[in-house]
């Protein structure tokens, strides 16, 4: 926690929790794709799902999917603007079995049919904790440069992708592993003190046995 | 200097020992744990400043509506009894709450502003400094210098007790907002650290046990007229501690007090909006009439 966390964020009202963390849940869904999404379908949890409309959640979501920062002010014609620009977005409410009260589940499709999909909860002043990605559970904030990679559970996978991060001055602060069954689909979160280049991240996608690399990075 | 932000009294200790004031051990600080220079760091609190300014301006429209139909217009009307000559209390006390009434309704009718702690308190300390600024021509580098102070307050509140209506009532959102204005004005205004942190505990003391209960969950109704009390709960706080006058309890026994208040404070009344005033009739029926049922 530093200072600007208390004086801070610089944000569009009216609540950190329903404005400003829905709109960065929103940006981190952006960034899973690699194209601009045309349709996005949105499930919306807990007190999102009875509030949002009086928060403005809806509008800072759309927007934060459209890559507007929290404190972007275009936030409040966000909706306008993603009819303007050929984004289709439906809105349902619903329960997620065990989320947050703030949650939101989001899939986004591009125009080659491309999908995504991110579940993000915000747990209060602005911050989020990203909690699944493309059906994947994963548990981080997206603070800091973080690799999502996608990969079979075999020994030595994870071996070689930390020592890959080691050999090229990264620093693990948190690391994460989720996987369905041993042997089976998992996923490793590996969270970086310092930034990491999309060349590197390419490097990791080569390795043996790994399907997918996300870089993330939220700010 | 290292600090970690658990005490205030580890705050006034280090400004007694290094003689210099709080702000500048907190700026210090924070400049080197964030890898800048303190001419950086005061740079991004002077933005942070100059977001602050504009909202009170952007807030004073008499035309602004939140899309609740629940707020919007009130500043304006405020500051307009001001300006006639209405206000029975002084026109620094009438300008002060109309800044944070202006800054509240901006913010609920999605306006850009600086959550200080939170988006919900957003009035408080900006109301607190630019009318006290404006009313008694004080040089704004320093207004700007004590945000680093009214924020390591908001640090040692978040550690040891809580900023989030949601965990600990209203007294944690418009509560730490109130100290950190009582602190900042009061170190703008030449109290000791000690006066600082007295400040912090008498604010603190006067709002203790105030539950979060918005009426349809909405962050209006009783959240903007809040906020103006959070300034008047600042002002009269630092007035005490200028006069010398002591906190019979310790400022970190008040926060740790503050702590165990909000983790008794039933769930209804934190922010979910099935208590309170949001449970009376009127608030359940204005929330039928916002969200249809």
């Amino acid at each position: 926690m530093n200072v600007f966390d208390i004086i801070g964020p610089v944000m569009i009202g009216p609540s950190s929790s329903h404005t400003a963390g829905a709109s960065r849940i929103g940006k981190a869904a952006s960034l899973l794709l690699s194209a601009p999404p045309v349709r996005a379908d949105i499930l919306l949890h807990g007190s999102f799902a009875k509030t949002y409309r009086g928060h403005g959640t809806d509008k800072a979501l759309v927007g934060g999917i459209m890559g507007m920062e929290p404190w972007d002010l275009r936030i409040r014609e966000s909706i306008e603007r993603a009819e303007k620009t050929g984004l289709e977005v439906r809105f349902s409410s619903g329960t997620i079995d065990g989320a947050h009260p703030n949650t939101a589940s989001i899939t986004l499709t591009a125009a080659d049919g491309s999908t995504a999909q991110l579940t993000g909860a915000s747990v209060g002043g602005g911050n989020i904790l990203i909690t699944q990605i493309n059906g994947m559970d994963v548990s981080f904030t997206g603070q800091n440069p973080t690799l999502i990679i996608l990969h079979q559970d075999l020994p030595g996978v994870i071996a070689q992708v930390t020592s890959f991060v080691s050999q090229h001055q990264g620093n693990i602060c948190n690391f994460r592993l989720n996987r369905k069954e041993k042997g089976g689909d998992a996923v490793m979160t590996i969270e970086l003190d310092s930034a990491f280049s999309e060349e590197l991240a390419e490097e990791i996608r080569k390795i043996a046995h790994i399907q997918d690399v996300i870089l993330f990075h939220l700010n | 200097m290292k600090l970690d932000y658990r005490s205030v009294e580890e705050l006034v200790a280090a400004a007694e020992s290094s003689g210099k004031q709080i702000c500048r051990i907190v700026m210090e600080e924070q400049a080197e744990a964030m890898g800048l220079t303190c001419d950086e760091a005061f740079t991004l609190m002077a933005y942070e400043f100059q977001v602050m300014k504009q909202s009170v301006i952007d807030g004073m429209n008499p035309d602004l509506r939140s899309s609740s139909g629940l707020s919007g217009g009130a500043a304006a009307k405020m500051q307009a009894a001001v300006k006639e000559g209405h206000s029975h209390f002084g026109p620094l006390f009438g300008t002060a709450i109309a800044m944070a009434i202006a800054v509240a309704e901006s913010n609920s009718c999605m306006g850009q502003i600086v959550a200080a702690p939170t988006a919900g308190s957003c009035g408080v300390l900006p109301a607190a400094l630019i009318s006290v600024m404006e009313d008694q021509k004080i040089n704004e580098d320093s207004v700007i210098m004590s945000l680093f102070t009214a924020s390591a307050i908001g640090m040692v509140i978040a550690k040891n007790a809580s900023i989030s209506g949601a965990e600990g009532g209203c007294q944690a959102e418009i509560g730490t907002a109130s100290a950190m204005a009582a602190g900042a004005l009061t170190e703008i205004f030449g109290g000791t650290p000690q006066m600082v942190s007295t400040s912090v505990a008498i604010a603190l003391k006067n709002i203790l046990g105030l539950v979060c209960d918005p009426v349809a969950g909405l962050v209006e109704v009783p959240c903007i007229k809040r906020n103006a009390m959070g300034v008047a709960n600042a002002f009269t706080a630092c007035e005490l501690a200028c006069a010398g006058i002591t906190s019979a309890i310790p400022t970190e026994e008040v926060i740790h007090s503050m702590k165990l208040i909000g983790q008794s404070i039933p769930s209804s009344l934190r922010e979910t909006a099935e208590g309170g005033l949001a449970a009376t009739p009127t608030g359940c029926r204005l929330c039928k009439q916002i969200f249809g049922k």
